[in-house]
């Protein structure tokens, strides 16, 4: 892709970004917090292809602990999101 | 199935299929958020996401070499048990310090993936026909690499802090803002010379543009105090998802951008909104120092004031003759891990026909939403749980204004001391509450701003002077 058509791609999420973000109930923004980290280690993306890849044993070394790191986030990232979510209850009148 | 993916060659990859799907993988991201807009679409919003991350991922390895899958299966295992195990075993007062270890864990994994763009540029498809990598790319990937260096090391500060194995008082080296624009500096001048020189050249710059960048993030996170914590996680925050933008402007990859511009977005409006419920502006929170002096002031804090004191037994009997009770929680509550025996209160209470409403402001802990999820995990209703511009209008009405760990919310000086460093800031009318319980450890210790708070001393307000949670643990014997 060219620079300016990804660059484009940046700035219309950076908008979207805000006002999705701004829509989000501030009771939540913690298990946001939480959720934005486990997204963003969708770098082990790059991380996968730097380990997959021949070329240097450095590199695929740093991208092998760039998975062991991006799968920690991602995994504990969306596993803690979704226990803090199963807690916002409504009324249930025991 | 996804055979119409691997057709793409390494690196530049010409199907078009592909970057459609990590385009989809995006969408999912957006979605995930969009979820968060109310708690009864937030678990689909988590969902997508979920699903978001299997399409970037499965998209990645069926277009790539995937010759060492063994150990690439090993790496995520090991990395997604040990985040299952600690996701499912970390308590909810904990939350503050997880998230900012996992921040410390994407700006680390951002460094790794551009040094490996760096080492091995033809996995990448960034190798210029002279066999170097472009200038351009060499920017983002500079980017890239300092700033997720400058999120890792300032997310280990703030999760020494966060957790108590680092003081969360301000460390204050003299001249740090010469040291610290002069690093910041030297970050810029070195990217700029490693996109510039040669091919041969580059190393000893990159290394050295790293390790200025992880000392910077130290740098700038020691001098900031325990109570502006939520403004540095949200930044931290904000600063992992502007890493992974730029590592994907490197990979050119839309997930990458598109969740590193959410993540971003969302760190930053995050920051914003703690540092307006603070009434203080960015700049002077990052220039840090904040409740440095605290325990000067609170020292030497002249003639004592009198006040009154009260037991559980004396809470409980007013409680209970109350109509409308508010409680405003604050980072006590955490600290006492009071938030279960505060639900029982609060049930008791609600049996013998008493209105109870939980007032929670923005700052409230020590991340956005803290206190919320403390309160959630009691299995307080969420519609009992209300903002400080929706339920500040009340305490006119409220019987009992109950304060439990909170005291730079409430303080009035916020509204009427001009030279007050809390000046400015949004707080609770609770003096405008017919009675006010305010449950503390000790007389001596003052917010974190280090001032004294007329509520203590006002006409109707018991101080309950113990430990919170067994505090609110006698008021539940002596209701029942």
């Amino acid at each position: 892709m060219d620079f300016i058509g990804i660059l484009s791609i940046f700035v219309l999420a950076c908008f979207v970004g805000y006002y999705v973000v701004w829509s989000v109930t501030p009771a939540l923004h913690t298990p946001l917090m939480a959720v934005t980290n486990a997204i963003s280690s969708v770098i082990i993306v790059g991380a996968l292809i730097a380990s997959a890849e021949a070329g240097s044993d450095i590199a695929k070394w740093l991208g092998l602990a760039g998975v062991v790191l991006a799968s920690v986030n991602i995994f504990g990232g969306f596993a803690v999101t979704e226990r803090m979510l199963a807690m916002y209850k409504k009324k249930e009148k025991k | 199935m996804l055979d119409f993916l691997s057709t793409a060659t390494d690196g530049g990859s010409v199907n078009p299929w592909v970057p459609l799907a990590y385009l989809v993988a995006g969408v999912f991201f957006i979605l995930a958020l969009r979820g968060l807009s109310s708690p009864s679409t937030s678990r689909t919003g988590n969902r997508f996401g979920m699903i978001g991350m299997l399409i970037a991922v499965v998209t990645t390895l069926v277009t790539h070499d995937i010759a060492n899958i063994v150990e690439i299966g090993i790496a995520i295992f090991v990395g997604g048990a040990f985040g299952l195990v600690v996701a499912r075993r970390i308590a909810m007062t904990q939350m503050p310090e997880l998230v900012a270890a996992f921040h410390s864990l994407v700006g680390l994994a951002a460094v790794l993936v551009g040094w490996a763009a760096y080492l091995n540029p033809g996995a990448f498809g960034l190798l210029t026909a002279d066999g170097g990598i472009g200038a351009v790319s060499k920017v983002e990937m500079g980017l890239g690499i300092a700033i997720g260096a400058i999120t890792f090391s300032g997310s280990v500060i703030a999760f020494a802090k966060l957790s108590g194995k680092m003081s969360g008082s301000p460390i204050l080296l003299p001249g740090r803002h010469i040291i610290n624009l002069g690093t910041l500096a030297a970050i810029i001048v070195l990217t700029a010379l490693f996109a510039m020189a040669a091919p041969s050249e580059t190393l000893p710059l990159i290394v050295a543009m790293t390790v200025a960048a992880f000392i910077i993030g130290f740098l700038l996170i020691i001098p900031i105090g325990g109570a502006d914590m939520p403004v540095v996680v949200s930044m931290l925050n904000s600063y992992s998802g502007w890493a992974a933008a730029a590592m994907g402007f490197t990979l050119g990859n839309s997930a990458m951008i598109i969740t590193g511009a959410l993540v971003g977005s969302s760190g930053a409006i995050l920051s914003y909104i703690m540092c307006r419920a603070m009434n203080r502006s960015f700049i002077s929170v990052i220039a840090g120092g904040f409740g440095a002096d605290a325990s000067a002031a609170g020292g030497g804090g002249g003639e004592q004031r009198p006040y009154k004191t009260g037991s559980a037994e004396d809470a409980a009997f007013m409680l209970e003759q109350a109509e409308k009770v508010i409680i405003i929680p604050g980072y006590g509550m955490a600290v006492a891990q009071a938030q279960h025996a505060l639900r029982e209160m609060c049930d008791l209470l609600e049996e013998q026909g008493v209105e109870v409403k939980f007032a929670i402001h923005p700052v409230a802990g020590r991340m956005p939403g803290h206190m919320n999820v403390l309160l959630a995990e009691a299995s307080v209703d969420y519609d009992k749980v209300f903002e400080l511009e929706d339920i500040n209008s009340e305490f006119a009405q409220a019987d009992v204004a109950f304060i439990i760990g909170a005291n730079d919310v409430v303080n009035p000086a916020a509204k009427t001391d001009k030279s007050s460093p809390i000046y400015g800031m949004p707080v609770f009318d609770v003096d405008k509450a017919k009675q006010v319980f305010f449950i503390k450890r000790s007389m001596g210790g003052v917010g974190y701003a280090g001032v004294d708070n007329d509520v203590f001393y006002m006409d109707q307000t018991v101080m309950l002077l113990s430990d919170a949670k067994k505090m609110v643990e006698g008021i539940v014997k002596a209701l029942d």
